[in-house]
C-alpha cells in the first residue's frame, strides 16, 4: 500500500493536487508561447519545401538522431552524449508520469511496468554519472573547442553549467522521490542505483519525515521540469527539442546547391527581384531551424580548414551569430524589429568568401546543420550587390567572355591533345562518341595540369574507350562560379555546355576533375551519367582491360581525398583500389585526416584567385599531415588539389623531398602495354 | 550633383593574346571590355551621387558595339547612357574626341565630368583637352574626391608616395586614377536588367559638331623583339630572397 502520494497530500491546508495541476498548465502555456514566438521568423522565411524522400529522411532520423551515428567521432564527448541522449529518452517518460502523479493518484503510463522501472533507475544513475563528468569537463578542463573569441559574443559555459545543474536536480529529485517511497514501503530498489542509495540511506527515517521528503522531491522535480522545458528554447539547448525535426529535414543529397529560390525554375530567374541572402528573412525556414538547433559543440569549426589556418571563418559562429540575431530581433515580448543587412553587420565579406565549400563542417555536425547552401546564398546576395573582391572580378569577367578564368583563347582549349600521344576526337570537328571526356578549364589550359588531361586520354585509349572531347565548344563547368554566388553566369555556362554534351551524342561522361564531376552530376539536369576517372580506372582493373606493371620505386605513397570526390560524392575506394593495384606499392593513410575527414588543400575554382587573410596555407598543413604519416608522395585525383599541394611543397621547403602527383598520371605511368 | 562620365570600349588587355598584323592589332579573337580606369570613374561618380544626390550619365563615342559598355556601366549604377555615334567620328584623334565630347557636355547641365586617367589603347589626352575646350578647370590622376559646397577637394599621389590635395572649382573635369575605390562587380544579371533600356544616340548633326580630320595618325604598331636575357638568380630560397632584396634596394624599389 502506498503510504503517501503528491496527489493526496495537503500543502498549507490545501490539496497539493491543485498546485501540481497548475504548475504543468502554467509551464505548458509559457512553453507554447515561447515556441510560437520562436516560430515567428520561420513563418517569414524563404520557402523550402523539403517534401518527399520520406524513406531517406526516416533512415537519417534512425541513424543520425536515434543511433547518434556521428557522436563517437569525438569519442569521450560523443559517448557521454549518447548516455545523456538515451537517458533523456527513457526518463522523459518517467517525468511525464510524474507530472500526472501530481493530480492522479497511482498514475502509470500504459505499458510501463516493473521492467521500465528497473531500466529508468539505471538510466537515471548512468545519466547522473555522465552529467557529472560533463560538468567537470566543462568547468575544469574547458576543451578549446568551446572557447568563444572576444568578437563572437559571450562564453556559453555558464549556460551549459546551469543546464547540467538542472538535469542533476531532476535526476536527484526523481531518485529521492522513488527512494523515499521505497524506504516507506520497504520495497526493493534496483541495486547500485541512485534510488537504491536513497532508499538505504533513508531506511530508518520515520514515515512522516519520509512523506515530507517525498513531497518536497516531487515539488522540486515538477518545478525544475517545467523550468527546464521553458529554458530550452532560450539558448543552445533548444536542440533537445528541435533535433528530431532538424535531422528529419536535413540535407539528403550531397554535392548539390539549393536553387536561388525554391519553386522558381532556372528559366524564370530573371523574375526574381533579389538574389541570395541579404537580410535574415532571406534564409529559408530550415536554415533558421539550423540556427536554433546548433548545440555549440564546436565540431564544425574544429574540422574547418579555413578556421584552422586562421581565416576569419568559424562555421559554429555562423550559426550562433545568426541565432543571437534571431533572438534579438524576434524577442519573446514585443514586436519583431527589422535588422541591418547581415553582411557588414553580423557577418563580414571576408568571412563569407573564406569558405572553400569543402563540406567538412556538414560531415561532422551531429544535428545535420547545413552550411554550404547558406554560404552560397550569402555570396549570391553579395554578388547581387556588387560586393565581389577585385581579385575575383577579373576571372569572373574572363569566364563570361572566354569561358575560362584566365581569359585564354577558346580555340586553344584542346591544344593539350596534340601532345597526348593518342588520337583525341573533338565535337567541334564534327566527331561523336559514346563517351564524352569533359576536361574543364584547368586541365585544358594550365601547363602542368594538361599532363593530367594527356594521361587521362591515354588511359581511356588503353581501356578501349571510344571517347570525344568538346574542344572549343567546352566552357568552364561553372562549378565554382555557382558556389561563389554568380548564379546567372553559371546558368549561361551550363546552358552552353549542355548543348555541346547533347551534340556529342555521348551516353556517359568521364572527367578527371572532381569539381566538373560534381557540377555535371548535381547542377546539370538531364545529361548522361558522369564518372570520375578513378572510377573508370577501378572498373578497368576489375574487368582486366587495364593491367599494372611493377612500380619503379620503393617510395611511400599516401592518397589525399579531394573534397568534391570524397565527401561530396562518396568516391573513396576506387582511387585506393587503383593505387593498390600497382604491384608492391607501399601506401599509408593520413589516419584521422583521410576519407570523410580529409583536410582541404586550399580550394579550387575561383578560390585560386581569392586573396584570403590567413596565417598559413591549407596546402602546407596538408603536406605536413602527409609527411607525419611517413609519405614521400602525395597522390591526389583533382587538378586543384595538385596545384595547391605542389605549391605547398615548395612553400614548406620540401621540394625534392616530397612530391605530388595525380592518380591519372601515376596510373598512366604503370599501365602494361599490349 | 549631375555627373557625366566618359567611358571607352577597348580590347581587353587581360583577356587577349595580342597578335599584331600589318601595323594593327589583329581583330579576330579579340574580346572587348570597359577601359579599366573608366570603371573607377563610374564607381566614384555613383558613390558621390549616393552621398550628395544627383545623377550619373555615362557617355561614349563609338559605333553600335559601344552600346555594351554603356549598358555595363548602367548595370553598375549609372542612371543614363548616351551614345555619340557618327561615321564622321571614326578615326578621330584625341582632339577630335574631346571636341565631340565637349558638344555633349554643353547640351547637358553637368556639374562634373569624369574620365579615366587614360585608356588601355589611348594616350591620356582627352580629359585635359575636353577641359580646355570647355574652359573648365582640370585635375588629373585624381585618387580622392570630397565635395565641399561649391568646391571639390581632390587628391593626387605624387612620385614617392606623397599625397597632394587641391581645391577645384565646379564645374570641372577630373581624370580618375585606379585605386580611388573598389569598383563594384557587374554580373550578367545586372546587365540583363538594363538590356532593354532605351539609349539615346546623338550624331554629328544633333551635336552640331564636325570634328576636324585627325592631325595625329598612327603609322606603325608592333611587338618589340624580346631583349637580351634576364638576370637569373641562383642559390637557396633564403639566398635568393636576400639577393632580391639587395637588387630592389639598389634599383630604388625598397628604402
Amino acid at each position: 500500500m502506498v503510504p503517501f502520494s503528491p496527489a493526496t497530500a495537503t500543502l498549507a491546508g490545501l490539496p497539493a493536487r491543485i498546485p501540481f495541476l497548475l504548475i504543468p498548465l502554467a509551464g505548458l502555456a509559457v512553453f507554447a508561447w515561447i515556441i510560437r514566438r520562436r516560430l515567428e521568423p520561420l513563418l517569414r522565411a524563404a520557402p523550402d519545401p523539403r517534401r518527399g524522400q520520406t524513406g531517406a529522411r526516416l533512415r537519417l532520423v534512425l541513424k543520425i538522431w536515434l543511433a547518434q551515428w556521428r557522436h563517437p567521432r569525438y569519442l569521450l564527448a560523443g559517448v557521454l552524449h549518447i548516455i545523456l541522449f538515451f537517458g533523456f529518452l527513457v526518463l522523459g517518460a518517467r517525468s511525464t508520469q510524474l507530472v500526472f502523479l501530481g493530480f492522479i493518484d497511482g498514475f502509470t503510463l500504459p505499458g510501463f511496468g516493473h521492467a521500465y522501472d528497473v531500466v529508468k533507475d539505471y538510466a537515471a544513475t548512468a545519466t547522473f554519472a555522465a552529467v557529472a563528468i560533463l560538468a567537470v569537463r566543462r568547468a575544469a578542463f574547458r576543451p578549446a573547442r568551446y572557447a568563444v573569441p572576444a568578437d563572437m559574443g559571450k562564453d556559453h559555459t555558464p549556460e551549459a553549467l546551469l543546464i547540467l545543474g538542472m538535469i542533476l536536480t531532476l535526476l536527484l529529485s526523481e531518485s529521492l522521490f522513488e527512494g523515499s517511497l521505497l524506504a516507506a514501503t520497504g520495497g526493493a530498489a534496483s541495486p547500485l542505483t541512485l534510488a537504491w542509495a536513497f532508499r538505504h540511506a533513508l531506511a530508518s527515517t520515520p514515515a512522516p519525515a519520509l512523506g515530507h521528503l517525498n513531497l518536497a522531491a516531487y515539488a522540486i522535480h515538477d518545478l525544475t521540469f517545467f523550468l527546464f522545458l521553458c529554458f530550452l528554447p532560450l539558448g543552445k539547448h533548444f536542440h533537445v527539442i528541435t533535433s528530431l525535426f532538424n535531422v528529419f529535414w536535413m540535407r539528403v543529397e550531397t554535392g548539390n546547391v539549393k536553387p536561388v529560390r525554391h519553386g522558381v525554375g532556372d528559366a524564370q530567374l530573371d523574375e526574381v527581384k533579389s538574389f541570395g541572402v541579404k537580410k535574415f528573412e532571406d534564409f529559408t525556414w530550415k536554415h533558421m531551424l539550423d540556427f536554433y538547433s546548433c548545440a555549440d559543440c564546436g565540431r564544425c569549426t574544429d574540422r574547418c580548414p579555413a578556421n584552422f589556418v586562421k581565416r576569419p571563418l568559424s562555421p559554429r559562429f555562423i550559426s550562433i551569430k545568426a541565432r543571437d540575431y534571431a533572438f534579438a530581433h524576434y524577442p519573446l515580448l514585443g514586436e519583431a524589429v527589422e535588422g541591418k543587412p547581415l553582411v557588414g553587420s553580423i557577418f563580414s565579406e571576408d568571412e563569407i568568401w573564406s569558405c572553400t565549400t569543402c563540406g567538412a563542417c556538414e560531415e561532422e555536425c551531429p544535428l545535420g546543420i547545413e552550411y554550404l547552401d547558406k554560404i552560397v546564398d550569402l555570396r549570391r546576395g553579395m554578388v547581387d550587390e556588387g560586393l565581389v573582391p577585385q581579385s575575383m572580378q577579373k576571372p569572373l569577367g574572363a569566364l563570361e567572355k572566354r569561358g575560362n578564368p584566365w581569359g585564354k583563347l577558346e580555340k586553344k582549349r584542346a591544344d593539350w591533345a596534340a601532345d597526348a600521344g593518342v588520337a583525341v576526337k573533338q565535337v567541334d570537328a564534327g566527331d561523336t562518341a559514346p563517351t564524352l571526356y569533359f576536361v574543364d578549364s584547368i586541365s585544358s589550359y594550365d601547363d602542368r595540369m594538361q599532363k593530367i588531361a594527356q594521361a587521362s586520354a591515354r588511359i581511356l585509349a588503353k581501356a578501349e574507350v571510344d571517347f570525344v572531347v568538346l574542344g572549343k565548344e567546352e566552357k568552364d563547368s561553372g562549378h565554382d562560379v555557382r558556389r561563389f554566388g554568380e548564379e546567372m553566369l553559371f546558368q549561361s555556362l551550363k546552358d552552353h555546355n549542355t548543348e555541346g554534351i547533347r551534340a556529342s551524342q555521348a551516353t556517359r561522361i568521364v572527367t578527371n576533375d572532381p569539381h566538373a564531376l560534381n557540377a555535371l552530376k548535381h547542377d546539370y539536369p538531364g545529361i548522361p551519367p558522369v564518372q570520375h576517372m578513378s572510377e573508370l580506372i577501378a572498373a578497368g582493373l576489375e574487368s582486366g582491360k587495364l593491367r599494372m606493371r611493377a612500380p619503379a620505386d620503393g617510395r611511400t605513397y599516401t592518397y589525399h581525398d579531394p573534397c568534391y570526390l570524397g565527401r561530396h560524392n562518396g568516391v573513396y575506394d576506387p582511387p585506393r583500389q587503383a593505387l593498390d593495384a600497382i604491384p608492391g606499392l607501399k601506401r599509408v593513410e593520413m589516419e584521422g585526416n583521410c576519407r570523410d575527414r580529409s583536410f582541404c588543400c586550399g580550394g579550387g575554382g575561383l578560390m585560386l584567385f581569392y586573396e584570403p587573410h590567413e596565417e598559413q596555407r591549407m596546402g602546407v598543413v596538408r603536406v605536413e599531415m602527409a609527411r607525419k604519416a611517413g609519405a614521400d608522395v602525395i597522390v591526389t585525383a583533382c587538378p586543384y588539389c595538385l596545384t595547391n599541394i605542389e605549391d605547398a611543397i615548395k612553400v614548406a621547403g620540401l621540394e625534392g623531398k616530397m612530391e605530388a602527383i595525380d592518380l591519372c598520371e601515376l596510373v598512366d605511368g604503370h599501365l602494361e602495354n599490349d | 550633383m549631375e555627373i557625366l562620365v566618359c567611358v571607352k570600349r577597348v580590347p581587353d588587355a587581360a583577356e587577349n593574346e595580342i597578335a599584331v598584323e600589318g601595323g594593327a592589332l589583329r581583330g579576330d579573337d579579340l574580346v572587348y571590355s570597359v577601359n579599366e580606369w573608366d570603371n573607377y570613374a563610374v564607381e566614384e561618380a555613383i558613390q558621390i551621387v549616393e552621398r550628395e544626390g544627383g545623377s550619373v550619365t555615362v557617355v561614349t563615342v563609338g559605333d553600335g558595339e559601344s552600346e555594351e559598355v554603356l549598358r555595363r556601366e548602367m548595370a553598375m549604377g549609372a542612371n543614363q547612357g548616351l551614345l555619340l555615334s557618327d561615321p564622321a567620328f571614326a578615326g578621330a584623334d584625341g582632339l577630335g574626341l574631346a571636341t565631340v565630347l565637349a558638344a555633349a557636355v554643353r547640351r547637358g547641365a553637368y556639374d562634373l565630368v569624369l574620365t579615366g586617367a587614360q585608356a588601355d589603347d589611348g594616350a591620356a589626352q582627352v580629359g585635359g583637352m575636353l577641359a580646355a575646350i570647355l574652359d573648365w578647370p582640370f585635375a588629373s590622376l585624381v585618387n580622392s574626391i570630397e565635395a565641399q559646397g561649391g568646391l571639390l577637394r581632390v587628391g593626387r599621389e605624387i612620385e614617392g608616395g606623397a599625397q597632394e590635395v587641391s581645391e577645384i572649382d565646379l564645374p570641372c573635369v577630373l581624370s580618375i586614377q585606379t585605386g580611388i575605390n573598389e569598383p563594384r562587380y557587374v554580373g550578367l544579371r545586372g546587365i540583363r536588367k538594363v538590356a532593354s533600356v532605351e539609349l539615346p544616340v546623338l550624331d554629328a548633326a544633333a551635336l552640331g559638331v564636325a570634328p576636324a580630320p585627325a592631325r595625329v595618325r598612327r603609322i606603325d604598331y608592333f611587338v618589340p623583339p624580346a631583349g637580351a636575357g634576364a638576370d637569373m638568380l641562383t642559390g637557396s630560397t633564403a639566398e635568393l630572397a636576400g639577393q632580391l632584396v639587395e637588387l630592389l634596394k639598389a634599383k630604388g624599389g625598397l628604402k
